[in-house]
């Protein structure tokens, strides 16, 4: 591992059960995450990128799923370790962020008691120093009157004010990786950019590697830097965040560019990509994943098993087809054809 | 809250009066009289006729009931035909003993149901869960009176480790510690009997509740603290299982007051529902008419009482 690697990921796939088969939602993912980066991952619904951070930090449903491959932290295979081994890990080392702030605290629970919790487990705090640090970490993530907020219930909190309280509990043991699943996707516009802006404060401060996993690009540019952009349960193209939006490769990335709607478009037409993403029993297991979804362009521009190739340093894109692709519009001009004989 | 209590127990009163005229004009309405079977067909009929005049049976039903209400409200709740005694001095005498029956079946109920529904949840689909699953629909299958009788035949009967009937012994003195004892030693099986039966319904409602909690986000968002498996299940997922069951405690106690006519008929105890069951079979109109306010009253009081319940354990109600 090199110096500042804090995370290893080597060719995990983490399948569901149905009925007696497992199928891998995520297949073939390798990553690492560095100290004081932020590592976005993005991806379509389905694409299985929340499955990779319920895997890393072992939150899955040990009945139904199957891990394999490896996720080296601190020179253990987290994907190997039992679920007590995990605990000790969990909500220490690593920690999560959750999408939606509503359901993600418990109803019966004061504020204070609920990010409490985590510390009576893994400090050696007493109670009235735990009891100050609730206060600090409220203080910290920007809520006013942390001592009267401590004592309220999570629904008398908006819902920003309870995301920040999420991240309260998963900053409360200064954790070394964070994984922050679509933090900002349940919240409005305005109160998105505070909890941005409040996890790049935050990462400043105590300099963890954080795994934000989005399908908002507007938030990658804003924070990342580093993208891994996943389709199918692979990861299709991966880059910094600047080369990655200057010069994006493969062709799903430059369709998911091609689909933000631009303000200057003449066009009253928004740009889609064709078809849907496969569910995870009809998931084609060999050839380019995304052929079925670019059928325009020859076959004979898939690699059979794609790869990841680095085109440049730091720059790795999956199969080949990327040298061969262009958007269909490009020839017939105008509104994305599937619009076009309406 | 106490403004919001005194006024749900305003409310209580036209509601309360409404019920009044229902029972009282449905009870007039039963064919027969009080006289009906009691006499001797040798009477005169001349004699029964002055019998029925004298008691008011013949005024028109309003006459009769604003005299009933008019009592009522000085505390009289007249004569029971049948036991020729104060209506409120016999129904508070059965009320205690049904009372102490109730409040020993609800514990028992809890005991038995609470921890049985949890571990069905938590352990849902292991051999545990199936067994306890089976038991609880074996014993809702079975109606009151054959599990009655076949504990009494059991433990009374054949084992003779439980008195077979009554709420009490008549050679204990009444206010001794031995009378009190042998009071609980007579509501014991009883007790147990209702409390097995009535087990079902909360073991399938938390067990379903635990597993839905299983799958909620706060859920998830506990276990991400890496706090062990039993702390996430006893501060997460009982507490909010435990909800709706709490809301049901109301409802329980009060309802168990009506008193329960198999379980009280069989073990042969004076509690409520042997009351109610023969005065309705001898047309004594003023107990049934007195009970049954009774009930409305304590149905009305459960759901005030789960009310408070409710707002006492989730933070998310209050009650304004």
């Amino acid at each position: 591992m090199k110096g500042n690697e804090l995370l290893k990921i080597n060719n995990l796939h983490t399948g569901f059960r149905i009925k007696d088969t497992f199928y891998d939602a995520v297949d073939g993912v390798s990553l690492s995450v560095k100290k004081n980066e932020i590592l976005a991952i993005v991806g379509e619904s389905g694409c299985g990128k929340s499955t990779l951070a319920t895997s890393i930090i072992g939150l899955y449903d040990h009945n139904k799923t199957r891990v394999q491959g490896e996720i080296v932290f601190d020179n253990k295979n987290l994907a190997a370790l039992s679920e007590e081994e995990m605990n000790d890990i969990r909500g220490f080392q690593i920690s999560m962020i959750f999408q939606d702030p509503l359901s993600a605290l418990n109803p019966l629970m004061r504020i204070g008691e609920q990010i409490e919790e985590g510390l009576i487990y893994h400090t050696k705090l007493d109670k009235s120093k735990r009891d100050s640090r609730v206060l600090e970490l409220l203080q910290q993530v920007g809520i006013r009157n942390p001592e009267r907020v401590a004592r309220q219930f999570p629904h008398q909190l908006s819902g920003g004010m309870r995301q920040r309280v999420i991240i309260a509990i998963a900053i409360a043991c200064k954790p070394q990786i964070i994984i922050a699943d679509e933090p900002t996707t349940a919240l409005d516009v305005t109160i998105q950019a505070q909890i941005l802006d409040l996890l790049i404060e935050l990462q400043a401060e105590t300099e963890a590697g954080i795994i934000l996993i989005t399908h908002d690009l507007g938030v990658v540019a804003e924070v990342a830097d580093r993208v891994a952009v996943m389709y199918a349960g692979q990861i299709i193209e991966e880059a910094a965040v600047e080369e990655l939006f200057a010069n994006p490769k493969h062709p799903y990335t430059r369709s998911l560019f091609n689909s933000i709607p631009q303000m200057n478009s003449q066009s009253d037409r928004l740009n889609v990509i064709e078809g849907i993403v496969p569910s995870l029993m009809n998931l084609p297991r060999s050839g380019c994943r995304f052929s079925s979804r670019i059928p325009w362009i020859p076959g004979e521009a898939h690699e059979e098993n794609p790869a990841l190739h680095e085109i440049s340093p730091g720059h790795f894109v999956r199969c080949t087809c990327w040298k061969e692709f262009h958007f269909k519009t490009d020839k017939g001009g105008g509104t994305h054809e599937l619009y076009a004989n309406k | 809250m106490w403004k919001t209590i005194v006024r749900r127990f305003l409310i209580m009163i036209p509601q309360l009066f409404v019920l009044s005229v229902i029972i009282f004009v449905l009870a007039k309405f039963m064919p027969g009289d009080p006289f009906t079977g009691l006499i001797s067909p040798q009477t005169d009929p001349a004699r029964i006729a002055e019998l029925t005049e004298k008691a008011g049976l013949n005024d028109p039903w309003h006459i009769q009931y604003m005299r009933w209400i008019g009592n009522a409200f000085q505390g009289d709740l007249g004569l029971s035909y049948t036991y020729k005694r104060d209506v409120a001095d016999l129904i508070g005498e059965r009320a205690l003993n049904t009372f102490w029956l109730s409040l020993l079946s609800v514990f028992i109920l809890y005991l038995i149901a609470i921890p049985l529904g949890i571990l069905a949840g938590r352990y849902q689909n292991s051999r545990l869960d199936k067994t306890i699953v089976l038991y609880s629909f074996v014993t809702y299958a079975i109606p009151t009176f054959v599990l009655g009788l076949i504990f009494l035949f059991l433990f009374g009967y054949k084992l003779e480790w439980f008195p077979t009937s009554g709420s009490v012994d008549i050679k204990y003195e009444a206010g001794t510690l031995r009378y009190y004892w042998d009071k609980f030693y007579h509501i014991l099986l009883p007790s147990f009997t209702y409390a097995v039966l009535g087990t079902t319904g909360i073991i399938q409602y938390l067990r379903s509740e635990i597993i839905d909690a299983k799958t909620m986000d706060y859920v998830r968002t506990a276990r991400s603290k890496g706090i062990p498996m039993r702390k996430v299940y006893s501060k997460h997922i009982f507490r909010n299982s435990l909800l709706p069951i709490a809301a049901f405690l109301g409802f329980t106690i009060t309802g168990l007051l009506g008193g329960s006519i198999f379980v009280e008929t069989i073990f042969g105890y004076p509690g409520m529902g042997q009351l109610f069951v023969s005065s309705i079979s001898s047309r004594d109109y003023s107990v049934i008419t007195a009970l049954v306010m009774l009930f409305g009253f304590l149905a009305l009081l459960g759901s005030l009482l789960s009310d408070i319940i409710m707002s006492i354990v989730d933070p998310r109600i209050r009650i304004e």
